[in-house]
């Protein structure tokens, strides 16, 4: 379990001041010039020995990324986006980090975009989260006025600026490259990769997209070092994690933990248990709604981190654990996920507009019954027609979650089926 | 263009050409400026009226196709009025397993409306959105710009109630 003097995110349930006075009593801002002094590619290969991999989803390494901006400028300047665009369901982890401690998230992208040469960085910050918005402006106006951040940003003669940009209520502007041509004013459409962002990113700049926990754990790692953060954790899986637990349990709760915590223990130990007792499980969605759900068989054993996940054919993702007893109709929500991305699908792959459609209209069927057996396989041959035929990963998210219910739940689904037809051939005859 | 009767210059409470014309100059320079030209006009008129699509896509040299792409694109942007308060109900996850759209709906039929509408004393729209990231407090609302934890029946009757009865 993780010790209280370990924790990144002391001001997480908001019981102290968010402003600068508050984040310099918990330890933020302290000694950020010396930080910078020790140079870019000395930031850079203490990210890498930290193993933090990206907490935005995909779990990409965070220093390996900053790695493949370019060390010298070609004449274009680098930019670092900041992606605050926390619109995937059960995931609230953003949020608390945006209200409650936005002066990390503010060091951290100091930091991370001197280590790559960036001298503006945008926070690209979800259009619901009107409040957290007002608080971060506040909070980078804090920082302006102590000349943390600005033309000489806190004395290392280094010029960084910061600006917040609010999106409009998009989910696919999480895409890092939908998020790209958002913030230049468009339309919200992810672009085809490569050029990746570091080539060829924002105005046809170097970017790096990094989540908002990536870049608010910066600064922690750069003063307590890699050594300390890659042995929290597992290997591969190091550090820290906000896991965001809702539903079916006794106490919803976000709260920081090592990642590997078995899931069981985070559920007991910090949400009072699924309602009704653990017996009372029926499935958890562990990575917000993109990733398939894992029965309870998976769920009495299974570690919360990248790799464990997806050796069980899911996936860590926003960590954020959405419970459900037995009490749920496990078809009816997945169809009701189904409506979302169908709802958030941008369009402009054929097989994600059409396939989200098509999933959604057989899943609606399949919530009352009124489906043929054989129609199981086609909504599974669907999935994998969607799956990977996409620009962007909305495609594989929407097809995930059913293709998870057919694999654990398929029983549940022919049941319902039967029942429907039996009801029918009684009627007829 | 085909003009629905909706979308007559009549038809355009609160239009003020010349003050649109100071928002869209206010913030022409800014770098992607279409989102928060967006957002400065629904702020100042509640929706972005039509005339306003073309000054925007003189000012930022793109069609008005493009404009249009936009506005459609992003959920916030609504181009025709709304209520005077925008409630939004959390319908994902974790709302659902605590009967967020159970609540929902009976709101719905208590004021006679359906999902998007107004009321007919343009008090209250009432919005779907998928995760609010209040996730913890489930069900969750959004009046709007405040978010509310743990709604039910009586909390949502209550909030329709004093929309209804702001008559700012």
């Amino acid at each position: 379990m993780l010790s209280d003097q370990d924790r990144i995110f002391t001001n997480l349930y908001g019981q102290n001041d968010w402003g600068l006075n508050g984040a310099r009593a918990r330890g933020d801002w302290d000694g950020t010039a010396a930080i910078l002094a020790r140079g870019r590619d000395a930031l850079i290969e203490e990210m890498k020995a930290s193993g933090l991999r990206g907490r935005g989803g995909a779990g990409f390494p965070t220093g390996l990324k900053w790695s493949f901006m370019p060390k010298t400028s070609d004449g274009r300047p680098s930019y670092l986006v900041i992606n605050a665009d926390e619109s995937e369901p059960g995931t609230c982890k953003d949020r608390d980090i945006l209200r409650h401690d936005p002066h990390k998230l503010i060091e951290g992208a100091l930091i991370a975009s001197f280590a790559m040469g960036a001298h503006a960085c945008y926070i690209y910050i979800r259009g619901e989260f009107y409040n957290e918005a007002c608080v971060l402006e506040a909070a980078v106006m804090q920082a302006y006025e102590a000349g943390l951040i600005g033309r000489d940003a806190c004395g290392s003669g280094f010029a960084f600026d910061l600006f917040v940009h609010r999106g409009a209520g998009a989910y696919i502007c999480g895409e890092e490259t939908a998020l790209l041509e958002s913030l230049e004013g468009k339309k919200g459409m992810p672009r085809l990769k490569p050029p990746f962002p570091a080539a060829c990113g924002l105005y046809g700049c170097p970017t790096t997209v990094n989540n908002v926990e990536s870049i608010a754990v910066v600064p922690t790692i750069m003063r307590r070092g890699a050594a300390w953060f890659s042995a929290l954790g597992r290997p591969k899986n190091t550090g820290t994690k906000l896991f965001c637990i809702s539903g079916h349990v006794n106490k919803p709760c976000n709260v920081e933990e090592e990642l590997g915590i078995p899931l069981r223990e985070l559920i007991e130990r910090y949400c009072g248990g699924v309602r009704g007792g653990w017996d009372n499980l029926l499935a958890v969605i562990p990575g917000g709604s993109s990733v398939p759900l894992l029965p309870k068989s998976i769920c009495d054993t299974v570690l919360m981190d990248f790799d464990s996940l997806r050796d069980v054919q899911s996936g860590l993702g926003t960590a954020a654990v959405i419970v459900m007893d037995k009490s749920t109709d496990i078809i009816r929500a997945i169809a009701r996920l189904a409506h979302f991305y169908k709802h958030e699908s941008c369009g402009q792959c054929t097989p994600c507009r059409e396939g989200t459609g098509w999933m959604m209209r057989m899943l609606d069927r399949m919530v009352e019954g009124r489906a043929e057996p054989e129609e199981i396989d086609v909504l599974y041959q669907v999935t994998k027609k969607v799956e990977g035929h996409t620009i962007c990963a909305l495609g594989d998210a929407a097809a995930w979650p059913i293709q998870g219910l057919l694999r654990h739940f398929r029983p549940e689904v022919e049941a319902r089926l039967a029942a429907y037809a039996g009801r029918h051939s009684l009627a007829a005859a | 263009m085909q003009t629905t009767p909706a979308m007559d210059a009549a038809n355009l409470p609160g239009w003020d050409p010349a003050r649109a014309n100071a928002i869209i100059d206010g913030l022409k320079q800014t770098e992607g400026a279409a989102l928060p030209i967006l957002h400065a006009l629904q702020a100042e008129f509640g929706y972005v009226p039509h005339p306003a699509e073309a000054m925007m896509a003189d000012a930022l040299n793109l069609s008005r196709a493009e404009i249009r792409g936009i506005i459609s694109f992003y959920h916030d942007f609504r181009r025709a009025p709304g209520g005077r308060h925008v409630l939004k109900l959390c319908v994902a996850e974790a709302c659902q397993s605590m009967g967020g759209p159970g609540a929902a709906e009976r709101l719905l039929h208590r004021l006679g409306i359906g999902w998007g509408e107004t009321t007919e004393d343009g008090s209250l729209t009432v919005e779907k959105v998928y995760c609010l990231g209040l996730c913890a407090c489930a069900p969750a609302a959004l009046l709007d710009e405040t978010p509310i934890g743990r709604v039910d029946d009586d909390a949502l009757t209550l909030l329709a109630a004093d929309a209804a009865g702001d008559r700012a």
